[in-house]
């Protein structure tokens, strides 16, 4: 009960925030001109359509995931609000999972609200009704839940424009993360092959997520890639949430 | 028995740079018995805020002992009975007064129907009456005093500390919340208030403790400490020839048709009293001047 009355006070937080609408009207209306941008370009509409929209969508969410996270525990520290919670029977950890929830369940509710009206517009546009584009809603919302727990992490010791550099840097290179692993070959030394090789597997790789080329290009969806894929996220998020409550629980709140 | 007992508790602040260290708390020393309201005096930076923090567990005691009800203060189940009311506080803006008091309830895991019986009655106590469903952010500072007073006793809690309750309320905000601690007390609640402002201590605390550098340098009853400090007697009388006054090398001073002598000694005071009433002089009035908290409070930081 304790954790759930963080979580949904963290919700209402974030959704009573108008940057948190605005950013949801911007992704909604980027997938909406996915259709205009279809029009004025050669070759299949419904192709540019699906790919110009998932793509709005998945940026207003990286940036709906990286503003909510890095801002809120960081509001609850400069505000100090943070001495209402620790002083009350709540475990530090219990506010990191309760922050985490609430950051949760706000990224479901865009990416619903996103998806959702897209989906329908596809249909009108199109009449076509691709049932796969839920795998790639499902992948992108454990993609925005790495990058929310990172912030989240981040914001733990950091001010939030740190915090949103931080993850906006490990969200690009964790997109790229796959030409680590070509060029660790292209190195002598062992000691930078080392480095490169370590950061290949400390930082999250993202790309493991994406699935736009399939549902664009109708190419077969390898459901084995995706167990992998959603077994590997999960397991990333409670790494970093595991770090998070680690540096919480060592936190003054002078 | 000990509500709260803290024991050589010593805190220091590293500086970022060099990591210097600073010592905050030295060796503070508090017992507070049940059912008493404990006022914790101290200037601005001498602790008093430090202290709470490390009771409450918002920072960590580099060495001592912090007991609650006789446990350990540092596990969280021990605050389930113990409100709190920070320093300066800040709410969640966005909140309406009754949902901010509805999360707080939620955080001591009081079902909603309990906890709507007890907003309903700790918005009126805290003169808030009608303001439930007003944003916080639309809160004047005394507003949120009180606000934040109801939330320190959303849990109906056995301690209550409040960190510097008196700031931010206006005169009358001032006597409404003394009455409240006062019928705290009575109900067999724990206070533990810190304050700068002595006047309020002196109307309400059982117990006080002077805290000066990170050092309790004073603690005791506050009727001890008072009524055992008479720094003089003063003595108004009139209808005696100033002539004699000064024939029996009495020091004194004129107001208007009145003598007032200053004694500092009970034997001196019997002596005038005697010398006015020998000399068919009219007593007006006889008053020991008792060594306020203030006259303590200066004298001890001298030290």
């Amino acid at each position: 009960m304790k954790l759930w009355a963080i979580a949904v006070n963290t919700f209402k937080e974030a959704v009573r925030n108008k940057i948190f609408y605005l950013l949801l009207v911007f992704g909604i209306v980027f997938a909406l001109s996915s259709r205009l941008v279809g029009l004025l370009t050669l070759g299949d509409a419904t192709k540019v359509l699906k790919n110009v929209g998932l793509a709005s969508i998945n940026f207003f969410g990286v940036l709906i995931a990286i503003f909510t996270g890095t801002n809120l525990i960081y509001k609850e520290l400069d505000k100090k609000t943070i001495y209402n919670i620790i002083s009350k029977p709540i475990s530090r950890s219990d506010f990191i999972m309760g922050k985490f929830l609430g950051l949760a369940y706000t990224l479901l509710v865009a990416l619903v609200s996103m998806g959702t009206v897209f989906f329908l517009f596809l249909f009108i546009s199109t009449g076509e009704f691709d049932w796969r584009m839920l795998i790639y809603f499902g992948l992108l919302y454990l993609e925005l839940l790495i990058i929310t727990s990172i912030s989240l992490v981040f914001s733990s010791f950091s001010t939030p424009i740190l915090s949103s550099i931080f993850t906006i840097i490990i969200y690009l290179v964790g997109h790229v993360l796959w030409t680590f692993n070509e060029f660790k070959y292209k190195l002598v030394e062992p000691v930078f092959k080392g480095i490169v090789h370590f950061f290949y597997y400390i930082l999250p790789n993202l790309e493991k997520f994406n699935l736009r080329e399939q549902i664009v290009m109708n190419m077969k969806i390898d459901m084995k890639i995706v167990f992998v894929s959603v077994i590997y996220g999960i397991l990333y998020i409670a790494a970093l949430l595991t770090l998070g409550i680690l540096i919480f629980n060592k936190r003054e709140f002078k | 028995m000990k509500a709260l007992e803290i024991t050589n508790l010593k805190k220091s602040f590293s500086s970022n740079f060099f990591l210097k260290k600073y010592n905050i708390l030295n060796s503070i020393n508090i017992n507070v018995e049940r059912g008493e309201i404990y006022g914790f005096l101290g200037p601005n930076g001498a602790g008093k805020t430090t202290t709470i923090k490390c009771v409450l567990g918002l920072i960590f005691p580099d060495y001592g002992n912090i007991l609650i009800n006789n446990r350990p203060a540092h596990s969280p189940e021990i605050r389930q009975k113990l409100g709190f009311l920070p320093e300066n506080p800040t709410f969640y803006d966005y909140l309406t007064a009754g949902e901010f008091l509805l999360f707080s309830a939620r955080l001591f895991s009081i079902p909603s129907k309990k906890s709507s019986e007890v907003i309903k009655y700790l918005i009126p106590m805290v003169g808030l009456d009608g303001k439930e469903n007003v944003k916080l952010k639309n809160f004047s500072r005394g507003m949120i005093q009180r606000i934040g007073f109801a939330q320190a006793l959303i849990n109906d809690p056995d301690i209550v500390i409040l960190d510097e309750p008196f700031s931010g309320l206006d005169p009358i905000g001032r006597k409404e919340l003394r009455n409240i601690i006062i019928a705290l007390k009575k109900k067999g609640k724990t206070i533990f208030f810190s304050s700068h402002i002595l006047q309020d201590m002196e109307l309400i605390a059982d117990k006080v403790g002077i805290i000066f550098n990170g050092e309790i340098i004073k603690e005791g009853k506050l009727s001890e400490l008072v009524s055992h400090s008479v720094q003089y007697y003063e003595i108004v009388f009139s209808n005696i020839d100033e002539s004699l006054i000064r024939a029996n090398n009495l020091s004194f001073e004129c107001m208007e048709e009145n003598y007032i002598i200053r004694s500092p000694e009970i034997d001196e005071l019997n002596r005038v009293i005697e010398f006015v009433i020998l000399n068919r002089g009219k007593i007006m009035s006889v008053t020991p001047a008792k060594m306020t908290l203030e006259d303590i409070f200066l004298r001890e930081i001298k030290k």
